[in-house]
C-alpha cells in the first residue's frame, strides 16, 4: 500500500465515525468535550452553527452518527450523543448575544416555500449575507413538519419557538398561513431564486376493502398528528390499530395513548426486526403499553352501517430467495379479524407537487419527481432548488438541515456569479494535544461506564398530559457520565515515519491490538497479517512510509480508543495526537487558503 | 511513564488460548519505565509466550532482584506469584522457592548490573547448580537508574552517552553460562519478537537451568552513535543462527520467516522445538562448538543470536539431591514425622 496521505481532508474525516456519518458533519467529540467542560453554550454555539437546531434534534434526531459511533464496535452501545446535543441545548446561557446580526441587505430577494428544516436552514445562511429571504407556509408558525407531526410529548412547542425564532430574528420574512398555490406565479414574482423545501406532506393511502365506507374512523397518519398539533383533534377511540411500522407509527400510537386510546396496537406487515421505526422509538412505544404485533397484512376495514368495527389481516411469512432478497407469502394461517373503533394509517409519505405547473420550466422524471441535482440541489431551472423531503423523499430533519446548508451555498454562488458545480473544499485544522510529557490537553483516561439512560418521566403522569414531554433529559451529572464515554476520535493518531526508530512500544502499549510492524503489500493481503483481525474493512488502513528496517507500520482504525498511550509510549515523539476540525464549507464561508494545514 | 491506567477494553476479535485467555489476561500493571523502553518489549514477549503455552498464571512464580530490568515483573502475569528481592540476590530466592515448591514455573528476571556485577556469583551458581529455572536477563549495558554508567556488559571501545569510551573489558554472560553448564542457552534481541517469544517459550518448557540474553536497548542512555547496545547496531551486527517454532500439542509457536532447513528437538517435556536454520554449520548440541563459535563472532564485532544450546535430556537440582517429589507445602504432618518405626530403621542403617 502507499502511504496514507493524511493531509486529504476526508480521510481523518472518516476516523470520527459519527460527523462522517452525520449528514450536516456536526463535529461530535468536540461538542462533547465542551458539555464535559461545562461550556454549554460553546457545544451549543458549534451545533448550531452545523445542524441549525439543536434542541429538536437533541430530541428527535434519527441519529445516524450512533450506529456509527466507535463506542459501538468496543462495547455493546454507542455514545448518546443525541440526548448530549439536547444537553447542550438545555443548560446553555442566552446564546442570542453569539447569533449573527441581520445585515444590511443586499437587494437580492430569495423565496423559500415551505417552513420547514430545509427552508429555515438554507434562510439561516443566507439571510446573515444580506439577502431578503421570504419564507412561505401554509400553516401559521414556523417549523414545518417538526411542528406539525412530532406530537408535543416528544417536541415541546417552546424549544420549536426558541430554535425558528433564532432564525427568523436574522431579519428572515415569515409569511405564515400563506400557501404557495402555484409555481408559475411565483415566477413571476422575479425572486432572484427560490428554495422548495415543502417536504413530503401527503400521507400514503391503503385503499383495501371497507376504506371508503369506514371513512370516518379511519385516520391518515400525518393529518391527523398534524391536526392534534394544532389542538383540532383532541380525542380517540378506546380501540384503535396503528398500521405501519414507521416512526411515525409510533407517534400515531404513543398520540392515540393520550387521547383515549386504551388499547392501541401497532400492527405491521414485516417482522418487528425489519421495522422501519428507530429501535428506541419502538421501546418508547412498548413502554407505554403499545404492543407491535407482525408479520399481518391489512386486507380489509370490517364495519357495520358506516361505522368501522375492525380490521382484517392476513397472516404472512418473511421467505428469502437465492439472492437474500425477502419476500413476504401467505403463512396459510386463516385471517384475523381485530376490533377497534379507530384506524391510523402511517403506511409512509409521498411528495406532491400539484402546485407546481409541469410546463413551468421544471422537469420531473417518471417517478413525479422533481429532476434535482444531488450536489448542487438544483432543479432544472437554474433559479429553482429543491431540498428536505421535497428534493429526494422523505428522510430526517438532518438530512434536510444538511441539503439546505448545500442549497444555500448553490444560490449564494449563483447570485455571486460563481460556477455552483465548484464547491470550495472545507477548511481543516489539525493540532497538537500534546502538553508536556504525558499530558494532553483532552481527557484521554478511556471511561469504562456503559451508557446512561435518560430519566423518564413516570408513565401514569405522563399519558395523561399530551403536552407533558416524556423525556426528561440528563442531568449534569448523567450528562458527564455519558460525554466522558466518548472516545474522542477526533484526536488523531498522527505518525512521522522519520522518527521511528521501531522499538515497538506503541505496538506493545495500545490496548486494543491496533498497531503492526510488517512488511508492504497488497491492503487484502495487509489486512490478513494485522496483530488482531480486522473485520471492517471500511474501516482504513493508516500505512507509514518505509522505515529503516524496510518495514511499515500499518494501524487499523478500526476500534482505536484514542487514548494516547502510543503517543506516551513513543520515545521519539513519532506518535502524536493531534486534533482534526473541518470546517465544512456552507454559504459565505471565506475561502480557505490552498495550504491545507494538516500534520 | 504513563500517567492513566492502560484500559481494559480490547480487541473485539482477540484470539483466547486453550483456557479461555486472551494476551490482555496475561498484563501486569502499566509499565512506569521511560517510553520506548526494550524492557517493554521484552515484557511483551513474555506475556505473548505465557499465552502461546497457555499457562494458569496462578502457577507461575516470577522473581527479580533490583534495577530496571527487575521492575518488570510488575508489568506482566498481574496473577502470578512474584518476589521482588534485594540486588542481585534474584537466584538464591528462586532457587529457595524452587526447593520448596517444584510444582511452579521459575521465571527469573534479571539484568545487566544485577546478573553482572552485584549478583555475578549468585548468577554462577543458581546456572551451575541447574536451578530448573528461566533466567532472563534484560541486557542494556548500562545503569539506567543512575543514569547510564556503563555496567558489566558493557563492550570495550562502545562510546557512553556523553562521548566517554569504555576501558574495562565486557562480560559476555551467555559464555559463561555456557561454560558454567546451563542446558538451554540463547540470545535474542528485544526488538526482535519474532526470534525472542518463541525463545521464552522454549526456555519455560526446558527443564533445567535455561538462560536468555536479551539486548534490550536503553533508550534514555544507551541508544546514540557509538553503542554497542543501540537498536541501530543490534540491527545491523545482528548474526542470527537459527529461529525456531514451538510445538506443543495444537498450534505451533511460529513467527514469519523464510522456509530453511529445519532441526527438530524434542524436549524433556514431549514438547517439540522446529529449529529452522539459518546458519547451516551450527549445531545447538555442542557446547563446545558454540562457545568457540561465540568468541569468533564476538571478535569480528557480531552479535550472535538465537537457540545457542540445548541439551534435551538436562537433569535439574531436584533429581541431583533426590528431593521429594511433592512440594514441601503439600506435605502433611504424617510424611514431615513418619514415626519411631523409621527412625529406628534409618538408625539401623547407620550403625
Amino acid at each position: 500500500m502507499k502511504p496514507t496521505d493524511i493531509a486529504a481532508p476526508d480521510y481523518f474525516h472518516k476516523v470520527v465515525d459519527c460527523q462522517w456519518a452525520c449528514p450536516a458533519h456536526t463535529p461530535v467529540p468536540e461538542y462533547i468535550r465542551l458539555i464535559a467542560q461545562g461550556r454549554y453554550s460553546d457545544a451549543y454555539m458549534i451545533n448550531w452553527k452545523s445542524n441549525v437546531f439543536p434542541g429538536i434534534l437533541g430530541r428527535t434526531c434519527d441519529r445516524p452518527c450512533e450506529p456509527a459511533c466507535r463506542r459501538g464496535r468496543v462495547e455493546e452501545t454507542p455514545v448518546a450523543i443525541c440526548r448530549l446535543k439536547r444537553v447542550a441545548a438545555d443548560f446553555k446561557d442566552d446564546i442570542k448575544q453569539r447569533l449573527p446580526r441581520p445585515s444590511p441587505k443586499n437587494g437580492k430577494r430569495i423565496a423559500l416555500v415551505g417552513g420547514g428544516p430545509a427552508s429555515l436552514t438554507v434562510a439561516r445562511d443566507l439571510a446573515p449575507l444580506g439577502y431578503h429571504c421570504t419564507v412561505f407556509d401554509a400553516d401559521p408558525e414556523a417549523g414545518g413538519m417538526m411542528r406539525s407531526q412530532i406530537p408535543k410529548f416528544r417536541l415541546p412547542n417552546s424549544v420549536i419557538d426558541e430554535e425558528t425564532g433564532y432564525i427568523l430574528d436574522l431579519g428572515v420574512e415569515f409569511k405564515g398561513g400563506h400557501r404557495i398555490e402555484s409555481m408559475t406565479a411565483l415566477l413571476a414574482d422575479k425572486y432572484d431564486a427560490i428554495f422548495v423545501g415543502s417536504g413530503a406532506p401527503r400521507g400514503r393511502e391503503l385503499d383495501i376493502p371497507g376504506r371508503k365506507e369506514a371513512a370516518a374512523n379511519i385516520h391518515i397518519g400525518i393529518d391527523w398528528l398534524s391536526s392534534v398539533s394544532f389542538g383540532h383533534t383532541n380525542k380517540i377511540g378506546r380501540r384503535v390499530i396503528v398500521l405501519g411500522g414507521g416512526n411515525t407509527a409510533m407517534d400515531c400510537c404513543r398520540t392515540a395513548r393520550r387521547l383515549g386510546g386504551e388499547d392501541v396496537k401497532v400492527i405491521v406487515r414485516s417482522g418487528f426486526e425489519e421495522m422501519k421505526a428507530s429501535p428506541w422509538e419502538k421501546e418508547d412505544a412498548i413502554h407505554e403499553d403499545i404492543p407491535i404485533l407482525n408479520y399481518m397484512v391489512p386486507v380489509a376495514f370490517k364495519h357495520v352501517a358506516g361505522k368501522l368495527i375492525g380490521v382484517t389481516f392476513q397472516k404472512v411469512k418473511a421467505e428469502y430467495d437465492a439472492k437474500g432478497r425477502r419476500s413476504l407469502v401467505p403463512s396459510g394461517e386463516p385471517d384475523q379479524t381485530i376490533p377497534c373503533d379507530d384506524v391510523l394509517v402511517a403506511v409512509g409519505q409521498e411528495n406532491a407537487f400539484p402546485w407546481i405547473e409541469r410546463d413551468c420550466g421544471i422537469e420531473f422524471d417518471k417517478w413525479n419527481m422533481p429532476k434535482v441535482d444531488p450536489k448542487t440541489f438544483v432543479s432544472t431551472n437554474p433559479k429553482v432548488f429543491f431540498g428536505g423531503d421535497a428534493a429526494f423523499g422523505p428522510k430526517n430533519i438532518i438530512w434536510a438541515v444538511a441539503h439546505g446548508h448545500d442549497a444555500a451555498l448553490s444560490i449564494h454562488r449563483l447570485l455571486s456569479g460563481e460556477d455552483i458545480n465548484e464547491r470550495p473544499l472545507p477548511e481543516v485544522h489539525v493540532t497538537s494535544q500534546k502538553m508536556g510529557i504525558h499530558e494532553w490537553s483532552y481527557d484521554n483516561d478511556i471511561s469504562p461506564e456503559k451508557r446512561f439512560k435518560v430519566p423518564h418521566r413516570d408513565k401514569v403522569v405522563a399519558l395523561k398530559d399530551i403536552r407533558a414531554e416524556v423525556e426528561l433529559g440528563y442531568d449534569v451529572k448523567l450528562a458527564l457520565g455519558e460525554a466522558h464515554r466518548c472516545l474522542n476520535c477526533d484526536v488523531q493518531t498522527v505518525f512521522s515515519t522519520s522518527l521511528c526508530i521501531e522499538c515497538d512500544a506503541c505496538v506493545d502499549i495500545c490496548p486494543m491490538d491496533c498497531i503492526t510492524f510488517t512488511e508492504n503489500g497488497e491492503e487484502v493481503d495487509l489486512r490478513q497479517r494485522l496483530k488482531a483481525p480486522s473485520p471492517h474493512p471500511d474501516q482504513a488502513l493508516y500505512v507509514s512510509g518505509d522505515l529503516k528496517t524496510g518495514r511499515v507500520m500499518v494501524k487499523d482504525e478500526d476500534v482505536c480508543l484514542h487514548c494516547g498511550l502510543c503517543a506516551e509510549r513513543c520515545p521519539t515523539g513519532a506518535w502524536d495526537m493531534q486534533k482534526y476540525l473541518i470546517d465544512m464549507t456552507h454559504a459565505g464561508s471565506s475561502c480557505p487558503t490552498k495550504s491545507r494545514s494538516a500534520a | 511513564m504513563t500517567y492513566i491506567a492502560k484500559p481494559k477494553f480490547h480487541h473485539p476479535g482477540l484470539k483466547k488460548n486453550e483456557l479461555g485467555y486472551t494476551h490482555r489476561d496475561y498484563e501486569g500493571k502499566i509499565s512506569t519505565l521511560c517510553a520506548g523502553c526494550g524492557h517493554d518489549s521484552i515484557t511483551a514477549s513474555i506475556i505473548e509466550a505465557c499465552y502461546e503455552l497457555s499457562i494458569e498464571p496462578h502457577r507461575v512464580a516470577k522473581i527479580s532482584g533490583i534495577g530496571c530490568s527487575s521492575k518488570t515483573p510488575d508489568y506482566f502475569l498481574g496473577n502470578s506469584h512474584g518476589f521482588n528481592s534485594v540486588h542481585g540476590r534474584m537466584p538464591s530466592v528462586l532457587t529457595g522457592a524452587n526447593l520448596a515448591n517444584r510444582d511452579l514455573i521459575y521465571l527469573g528476571v534479571s539484568g545487566d548490573g544485577d546478573s553482572a556485577s552485584i549478583g555475578f556469583g549468585q548468577f554462577a551458581h543458581s546456572i551451575r547448580r541447574a536451578v530448573n529455572m528461566t533466567y532472563i536477563v534484560e541486557n542494556n549495558g548500562v545503569y539506567g537508574l543512575t543514569k547510564g554508567q556503563f555496567s558489566a556488559t558493557a563492550d570495550r571501545g562502545s562510546k557512553s552517552k556523553k562521548g566517554v569510551t569504555n576501558t574495562d573489558n565486557a562480560i559476555d554472560l551467555v559464555a559463561i553460562a555456557l561454560q558454567l553448564g546451563a542446558t538451554f542457552v540463547a540470545r535474542s534481541f528485544s526488538g526482535d519478537k519474532a526470534q525472542l517469544v518463541p525463545l521464552i517459550a522454549a526456555a519455560i518448557r526446558h527443564k533445567g537451568a535455561s538462560f536468555i540474553d536479551v539486548i534490550s536497548p536503553c533508550i534514555a542512555f544507551n541508544n546514540h552513535a557509538g553503542s554497542t547496545k543501540s537498536f541501530d547496531y543490534v540491527r545491523e551486527h545482528n548474526d542470527a543462527v537459527n529461529r525456531l517454532d514451538v510445538l506443543v500439542g495444537r498450534d505451533p509457536i511460529s513467527v514469519d520467516y523464510a522456509p530453511g532447513s529445519v532441526q527438530v528437538v524434542e524436549q524433556h517435556d514431549g514438547s517439540k522445538i522446529a529449529l529452522r536454520k539459518i546458519d547451516a554449520d551450527y549445531d545447538p548440541h555442542d557446547r563446545l562448538g558454540a562457545m568457540t563459535f561465540l568468541q569468533k563472532h564476538a571478535a569480528k564485532g557480531q552479535i550472535v543470536t538465537g537457540l545457542l544450546y540445548v541439551d534435551p535430556d538436562a537433569e535439574d537440582l531436584h533429581e541431583h539431591l533426590d528431593t521429594v517429589e511433592t512440594p514441601l507445602n503439600r506435605l502433611e504432618a504424617d510424611d514431615l514425622c513418619p514415626g519411631s518405626a523409621v527412625l529406628d530403621k534409618i538408625n539401623a542403617s547407620l550403625r
